[in-house]
Order: C-alpha cells, then structure tokens, then sequence
C-alpha cells in the first residue's frame, strides 16, 4: 500500500511539473528560447489567486480565471518589453535576459507582498477520497492536476497540429524567414506563444500552491527548474516529452524519497538529467535535428 | 525554504556592495567602538522582521520595545533600543552587527533566531560586547563543548530561551510523563542546526525514557512536499508525531496530514509557536497541537495580561504576543536588573560593561523572575526555568494543565 500510496504522491507532483515543463516546452519549441521567468510567472499566478481569493473574498473559480488572465498579460508584457527587442540578438543575450526577468519578477514580489510566507487555501476545498478502508487517500486537487496536465497536452497538441495559428507556430518554429515570407506575421505569433505559456503557468501556480501549501517569491524558483530538467529529460520541443519528462520526474523524486533517503531526492533527481542526456541527447521523445555546416 | 535559497543567490549580487560597506563599517567602529551616548545605555538588536522567519523577528522586536519603555519610564535605568532586520541570514546579520557597532551600541539583545546567532556570537565575542539572545537555542550559540576544543566558550553570551537539548529533554520527559504517546514519529530538518539539535537530545531521552520512535523522517530548506514522510509516519501506526521545527513546514506538513486522512497527536516545540498568525493558515488544522514553551499568553496573571496589552498597543495588531516577544522583553527586563543590581553606568567602555554584566549573571545570588518564569544562568551563559505546556484550542494557546 506504501508503494501505490508513493506511487500516487509522485504521479500528482509529476503531474505540476508537467504543466510547467509544457510551458517551458511551448515557448522553446517555437521561440527556440529558455523561459527561466517561467517558474516566476507561475509564482505570479499563485500570488493573484491567493489575493483573489483571501483578500477579496471571490470564488476560487473566477480567482483562478483571474490568475490566468492576469499572468497572460504579465506574460505579454514581458515579451514585448524585455525579448521582442532582442529578437536579432543572439541567443545567449536573450537568455540572460531571461534570468534577468526571472530576478525583477522575485524582486517586484518580495517588494509588493513581502517575504513572509503564506498559507495558500486550496481552491478545491473538499476532503480526500478514501479507499482500502482509508489506507489509502486520494486528494481531490491531484485528481484535478493530473486531468488537468492531459486536457492541456491534448489541448495543445491539436491547437498546434489543427488550428491556423497553431499552424504558424510550428512554421515560425521551423523557419522563421520562410514564415514571414509565407504571409506569417512572426512577431505576432511569438507573443501568442508567450501569452499561451504564461497563461500555462498561472495554472500551474495554482495548482502547485494548493497541492504544497506554501506561497512565497521563490516559490516558482525550485519547481521551475525541476520542470526545465523535465522537459530536457522529455525532450525539449517536444508537448507529449514535457508531459512525460514531468510525470517521470515525479516519481522519481517521491520514490527517491521513499526508499533512498529524503536529502538525496534531488541529486536523483538530477543525475536521471544526467543519464538520460547521455544515452538520447535529444531526451526522451526529442527530434535529433542535425545541424548542417 | 525557497526564501533561504533566493537570499543566497540574492548575497552574490550584493556581496560586493556589502563588502564594502562592512570594511566601512569596520574603519569607522574601530575609531568610535566605546564611544557612549552619556547617559543613556545604548541596546541594540538583531532579529528577522522580513522572510520566512518574520514572526519571531517581529515579536522579538516589539517585545524588547515594551520592555525598553518600561524600564525608562521607572527612570533608574536609561535605555535606548535600536532594532535591526536581518531576514534569517547569518551574512546579514553580521552586516546588521556592524551596522550597529556604528551607532554605538554596547550591549546586544539578539540575535532572534540561531544560524545567524552563531554568527554573530563569534563577532561579540571577539568584540567583547555583551550579549542575551532572547531566542537562539543552540549550545553552538555558547560555544560549549559540542563546538570542539579549538572554539573556546563565548563566555560573554547568554539566552534568556532553553538550549535545544533542553527543549529536546523537556519534550521526551514530558511525553513520557503525561503518557501523549507510545509510537512516535519524528520529521525533523536536518540541514538546520536548530531543528537537528533538538532532535539528538529528544532521541537520547527516549532512548533512556523507553519511548518507542516508530518512525524518524527528515527534510531541507527548500522542501515543500512531505507526502513520504506524513506518509511513513502513518503507515508506521505512530500516534504521536514530534515536530521539533519552525513553523512554516510544521504547516505544510499539517496540511499533508489532513489530506492523508491522518491525525495523530502533534507535539511542537517553541519553532511551532507563530503558526496560528501566519497570513492565509486555516487554524483548525492547528487545532489539538501541542507545544512546550516558556510563555502563554492566555496565563491571568497581571504581568502576562499587562505585557498583552503593551505589546499590542506597541505592535499595533491585535495579536497577543507569543513567547519569543516574552522572551526578549524578558531580556531587557533581566538586563536593566543586573546593570542596577551591579551598578554599571553607560559610561563605562563596552569590555568592561561586559565583564561586570558576566560576573553579575554568572552570580549564583542573581536569578530574575518575569514572564517566562523564574530565571538563573549558569556559567556556561544556559538558562534554567520550567517549560510549561500548551495546546492549541479554537486558534488560541490554552495552558496544559494535565
């Protein structure tokens, strides 16, 4: 019963990381950049929902639209202020604008809401479900957290292969001057990417802070890595790879956990990175691309 | 806890500014290090009033405030408190010590919590400014024996809190005595000196005890998912589960215990203590949590109910204090005694107001009786006093009579 109860704990916490490596996945795919302001915005969304719903007193559902809808915009702005202008530069500089980001979004936070930690109420507020004459419970936010993590892979995977815009994306993704000269507005369909996956990460955030009870300006940090390693092991690009890397990477760390010891969780953790870009260098479900010179 | 991680990445940034700041720093104290305010005794403190340890940091702070105001209002004693944030960090609280230094002050009260009180013992010790920390419970504090032969004794610190082995004994005893438990579970931090301390001593004493520890889990700052160790706990049959923690993960792991449908008796130590203040924390997961502390604020004694009102008006909330603002009010209490009782003036250089504070603690005639109880020091800088239980009832500490 331990190893179905771990079992469990582990698909739930590999489900979180999923929605945000799927974010991570989203904006690398397309963009072909590393979002490390993403752990931030889900930090973000956690925050929105929390005074949403304990200092204004609405529902937790408008709460959480409201989170989705706030770090889209937060996402967007982002995009335009910080990366549009860098969109000739290379890829480094972006990147280090990303950490950049990532540091004046903790910073802003620390600011505006202060250090001390708060207690995030789960949105969904209803007990666990026993089983096995309660040897066994199921919380009702990890049902939803796992439903969640496949109606968006799906979600995504059918906006990207069956939708215009999805379309445009993969076509951006390839070749973003054939792109253009096919008719395709990049700079536009970049900024989409951008509000999609920040809009991912306002779902993840909350989710995330009712599964872990905790809110705080690093709260995005930790799992944001987790869930980058996530998609690397899924392999990045790749939407079903994120949502495999996160599930994976889940288990591993609770079995770690439970059975290795409770300090070494996350040097596992890294070393199954490690391993895994060793054997596939591309991850799991990744595309070796080969570059031509 | 992600706050510790992000001031430490935080820390490289700064590090070069502070490092200039604090060889500042040095210059200036090296020239003004004696230098008194004439009549009035300069105090300083060091406590966390931002980041994950803000409760206690706070409570210290107002605590020691109310105490000040007292002791300046009864007049024999002139006393001026100045208090400084150091977020739970041992770099910054060094910078917080020095900061002081440059204001003056000649005697410390602080540091609230312990990694950053190990720290800054070692600079007041080297400076020889006397120090009462209301809070640090670790004997890494003193110095003492566990530190090894090459770090002498800081003989010119003192804690006006029990020793973590203390807390630890306390707990075993008392668990042992009231009969709380007979499978006991533990989940303690062990990259935290505090939390690994208490734990040794709590493991000794029930070893000697004959209490039965099913099940022994740990975790590290940055941790936020105790579903395997509520688990182990659980699966372990234990009925008692001993929390020797701060606050912020004692929530989260009574938030996994709820989810885990399981509900054994919690037993806290003085870390749990802020748990019911913390923004957004539903109480009733508190609700039947035990903890052993020095303090209750629901006590009817008339200093207790005095000292409620003072620090609320002073604090500006409507939270009675908890036992780290009785603590430290307790310290500045205690210190004004022993500068009346030794006749020290503020005008003596800081060494020497030191020494006489040392031999007017270590005194065996010297004891002072406040809201934490009757209090003695030994030579070593511990204090002695009898813990007293408390139980968290409808989000209020009641006493534990039993």
């Amino acid at each position: 019963m331990g190893l179905l109860t771990n079992l469990i704990n582990g698909i739930s916490l590999g489900s979180v990381y999923a929605i945000i490596a799927l974010g991570y996945t989203m904006v690398y795919g397309i963009a072909k950049m590393l979002n490390f302001a993403h752990g931030d915005v889900i930090m973000v969304g956690g925050y929105i929902c929390f005074i949403a719903m304990n200092n204004v007193g609405l529902p937790p559902v408008v709460a959480v639209l409201l989170s989705i809808v706030g770090c889209t915009c937060l996402g967007i702005v982002v995009e335009r202020l910080a990366y549009k202008p860098l969109r000739e530069a290379p890829s480094l500089a972006v990147l280090i604008t990303a950490i950049g980001v990532s540091y004046f979004l903790q910073n802003t936070a620390l600011l505006v809401w202060g250090a001390d930690p708060k207690a995030f109420r789960s949105v969904i507020d209803s007990p666990s479900i026993k089983l096995f004459n309660g040897q066994l419970t199921v919380s009702p936010v990890s049902i939803v957290t796992v439903l969640a993590c496949v109606a968006i892979m799906v979600g995504l995977t059918l906006f990207t292969s069956r939708t215009k815009m999805g379309k445009a994306m993969r076509a951006c993704s390839e070749d973003k001057g054939a792109a253009q000269l096919m008719g395709i507005n990049v700079n536009t369909t970049i900024s989409m990417v951008f509000a999609i996956g920040s809009g991912l990460a306002a779902i993840a955030g909350v989710l995330l802070c009712s599964t872990y009870p905790t809110l705080m300006p690093t709260t995005g940090s930790l799992p944001g890595i987790k869930a980058f390693t996530a998609a690397v092991i899924g392999g990045i690009g790749s939407i079903p790879g994120a949502a495999l890397g996160g599930v994976l990477l889940g288990i591993i760390e609770i079995f770690a956990k439970a059975y290795i010891g409770t300090q070494l969780a996350d040097a596992i953790v890294f070393a199954v990175l490690i391993v895994v870009l060793l054997i596939r260098p591309a991850g799991l479900l990744g595309k070796e691309i080969h570059e031509k010179v | 806890m992600n706050t510790f991680d992000m001031s430490r990445r935080g820390f490289v940034r700064l590090s070069g500014v502070a490092a200039v700041i604090a060889l500042a720093g040095c210059d200036s104290s090296a020239g003004g290090g004696s230098a008194s305010a004439g009549d009035t005794f300069m105090i300083g403190g060091i406590g966390p009033v931002t980041g994950a340890a803000a409760i206690y940091g706070s409570a210290t702070k107002y605590g020691a405030q109310v105490a000040v105001d007292e002791v300046n209002a009864a007049g024999a004693v002139k006393m001026e408190l100045n208090w400084q944030d150091d977020e739970h960090d041992p770099e910054k609280s060094v910078n917080a010590y020095n900061t002081l230094k440059d204001w003056g002050m000649q005697i410390l009260v602080g540091t609230t919590t312990t990694t950053p009180c190990v720290a800054v013992s070692t600079e007041t010790n080297a400076d020889r400014i006397f120090q009462l920390t209301p809070s640090a419970s670790s004997v890494n504090v003193l110095g003492g024996e566990e530190i090894g032969a090459d770090s002498p004794r800081k003989d010119n610190v003192f804690q006006m809190c029990f020793t973590d082995p203390n807390q630890g004994t306390a707990s075993a005893q008392y668990i042992s005595q009231q009969k709380l438990g007979t499978k006991i579970a533990v989940i303690y931090n062990n990259a935290d000196a505090y939390s690994t301390g208490i734990y040794q001593k709590f493991v000794e004493e029930a070893g000697a005890l004959e209490l039965e520890i099913v099940s022994t889990q740990t975790f590290t700052d940055d941790q936020t998912d105790f579903s395997v160790q509520v688990g182990d706990a659980k699966d372990k049959g234990a009925d008692l589960l001993f929390l020797p923690i701060y606050y912020t993960p004692a929530s989260l792991i009574l938030s996994e215990a709820k989810k885990q449908g399981y509900a054994p008796r919690f037993f806290g130590v003085d870390g749990m203590d802020g748990i019911l203040t913390l923004e957004g924390f539903d109480t009733e997961l508190a609700e039947g949590v035990m903890l052993l502390t020095p303090f209750v604020a629901t006590a009817e004694d008339e200093a207790t109910q005095a000292f409620n009102e003072a620090y609320k008006a002073a604090s500006g909330s409507n939270e009675n204090p908890n036992q780290f603002a009785a603590d430290a009010y307790d310290c500045v209490k205690a210190l004004a005694q022993a500068i009346e009782t030794a006749g020290i003036t503020p005008d003596m250089a800081t060494d020497a107001m030191c020494d006489a504070l040392i031999a007017q603690f270590t005194d065996p005639g010297f004891s002072y009786a406040g809201l934490t109880g009757e209090s003695s020091w030994s030579v070593t800088g511990e204090v002695t006093k009898t813990p007293k239980g408390m139980v968290i009832e409808g989000g209020v500490y009641m006493p534990l009579d039993a």
